[in-house]
């Protein structure tokens, strides 16, 4: 029963915020409630007892992610007059993406509809004896290790790919070397002399 | 399983009874944490701290408490009103709800859950948006340098925290935290014949990243020395300071508590929560929250001693240790201590 009082509250919540964040004016509003979208749908995986993927939910997403992300939108001088300028321009883009979005998500629904097998496959109950955690670390590192590789690999690429894209090195630039500077020694940066008064120092 | 509508209610009412109790010990605890956090403090300085308020200054706290209650609360004409109000409740609420996890002895946590370790990473994690959120909505230039910084900051450090808890979950395999805290009665000591103790707890074998881990949560949690988002010398005091009376109370809180978790989760993950120190007669007749509340001030003695030993780290040093020492340490350990657990068969 408490499940279901807290399935409604996070799906009206996770679906009121993700309405908000598409029709706030302000933008880092926006990311606010798309941040508690992200929670409250944290929340419903939670009721679904995928309680590994909710807290991966907030920890990637939440914690990383959309940190950055509202970095940037703070840090942005957005023009709201200029934004909205280009509504009439991107509407039917807009429209058509999101048309092909739900074309596609009637075909899956009624692929669990149509299919039993299919269905059966996709909700296939965990394994009772092991927690949520094993289960699902045992699908992707031993079942499917290679397809897991590979998706690192192909992450690692980008990655390259973004530093490459925006290193640039400058060489009129002093740079600070830790090293260098932890390696010097007293004696070999400091002389203690004794001036005589009146005499000055020679260099 | 059918349960009635009054067994329901029943178990919530002692779900929330339970958290009530936390929630008060852990405030009370807190007002004398804060106070033995400035005597010790005071004491590296050789000044003598609060004496005034109470025998000893012990009270100090509590008049701090009501001086903030009691002061009108301002609220800046163009800050962002909702936002602004938000966030420092963000803070608070965020750092208390992490300490639901915590076991305090076997089996005294209030959810023991079978995620209790990334559950706290995740809360922990996202303490960083109240400062975020108090930076930019106060429509200040100091707040939101803090914001920035702090966004920086506690995504870099977070990365190095990952890592050592992966290496404490890769030994313990498991991620309950009761789990973590039993499975540190057999180790080192034990494998050399002794009974049980302080031998057998992580801090041993994982000694590189317990180093890590502490000075992690110090960055984590902005204690000095990396206090780079409320650096008063430059910042006055970062995103708090547009906040006056309890808003500013809250983040303060929220600031506290937050290291109280990371004290209890260094614990935990490497102290061997309530485990006594040898599990013979005269210790292992204490009860297990006793531990747990010595070993927990034990940290929290470093913390208070960092803060008042390091000087301030510069912004760049700060971001090369997390990024250029910590992480690739981290990660290397991470593989020697997976390979050596599959080398010996030592994984459980």
């Amino acid at each position: 029963m408490i499940a279901t009082v807290f399935f409604y509250m996070f799906a009206v919540f996770l679906l009121g915020s993700a309405l908000l964040v598409i029709t706030v004016r302000n933008p880092v509003h926006a990311v606010l409630f798309l941040i508690l979208a992200f929670f409250n749908a944290a929340g419903l995986f939670l009721i679904a007892g995928a309680e590994f993927l909710a807290m991966n939910l907030i920890i990637v997403y939440v914690g990383a992610v959309m940190v950055l992300f509202l970095f940037i939108v703070m840090t942005l001088d957005v023009d709201f007059a200029e934004l909205r300028a280009g509504m009439a321009e991107y509407l039917p883009v807009g429209l058509f993406v999101g048309l092909v979005l739900v074309v596609e998500l009637i075909m899956v629904f009624s692929a669990w509809a149509l299919a039993p097998e299919a269905m059966k496959l996709r909700m296939a109950p965990m394994p009772k004896d092991v927690t949520n955690t094993e289960a699902l670390g045992r699908v992707i590192y031993t079942d499917y290790v290679l397809y897991f590789q590979l998706a690192g690999v192909i992450l690692l690429v980008a990655m390259i790919g973004a530093i490459v894209l925006s290193l640039h090195h400058r060489k009129d630039v002093r740079r600070q070397n830790i090293a260098d500077q932890v390696s010097r020694r007293r004696n070999e940066q400091v002389a203690l002399v004794d001036v005589e008064p009146g005499q000055g120092l020679e260099s | 399983m059918q349960t009635s509508l009054w067994d329901t209610l029943w178990w919530l009412f002692i779900i929330a009874l339970k958290s009530a109790v936390l929630l008060v010990i852990l405030l009370v605890a807190l007002a004398f944490l804060i106070y033995v956090d400035r005597k010790v403090w005071a004491a590296v300085q050789m000044r003598r701290g609060p004496n005034v308020v109470g025998p000893f200054g012990l009270l100090q706290s509590f008049a701090d408490l009501l001086k903030f209650v009691l002061k009108e609360v301002v609220i800046p004409d163009a800050t962002n009103k909702g936002v602004y109000i938000i966030a420092p409740l963000v803070v608070s609420v965020l750092a208390l709800a992490a300490w639901a996890v915590v076991p305090v002895a076997d089996g005294w946590a209030i959810g023991d859950i079978n995620v209790g370790i990334l559950y706290i990473f995740a809360l922990s994690s996202l303490t960083v948006y109240g400062v975020i959120m108090g930076g930019w909505a106060s429509n200040s230039k100091y707040p939101f340098m803090a914001a920035l910084r702090s966004a920086a900051q506690m995504v870099s450090y977070e990365v190095s925290i990952g890592f050592v808890i992966v290496t404490v979950l890769m030994v313990a395999g498991s991620l309950n935290l009761s789990e973590i805290v039993r499975a540190q009665t057999a180790g080192l000591g034990t494998w050399l014949g002794l009974p049980s103790s302080f031998l057998d707890w992580y801090w041993l074998p994982l000694f590189p990243m317990f180093i890590i881990f502490f000075i992690s949560a110090l960055a984590e949690t902005n204690r000095p020395p990396f206090d780079m988002v409320e650096a008063e010398s430059e910042l006055v005091a970062g995103h708090m300071v547009e906040y006056s009376s309890t808003p500013y109370l809250l983040f303060m809180l929220g600031e506290y508590v937050a290291i109280t978790l990371m004290c209890a989760l260094t614990t935990t993950l490497f102290l061997g929560g309530w485990l006594p120190i040898i599990d013979v007669p005269p210790f292992n007749w204490i009860p297990g929250v006793i531990w747990f509340t010595l070993k927990a001030l034990f940290v929290f003695f470093f913390f208070a001693l960092v803060k008042a030993f390091v000087p301030r780290y510069r912004y760049d040093q700060l971001m090369r240790l997390g990024w250029k020492v910590f992480l690739p340490i981290s990660l290397f350990y991470v593989a020697a201590v997976a390979g050596v657990l599959v080398a010996f068969d030592l994984a459980p």
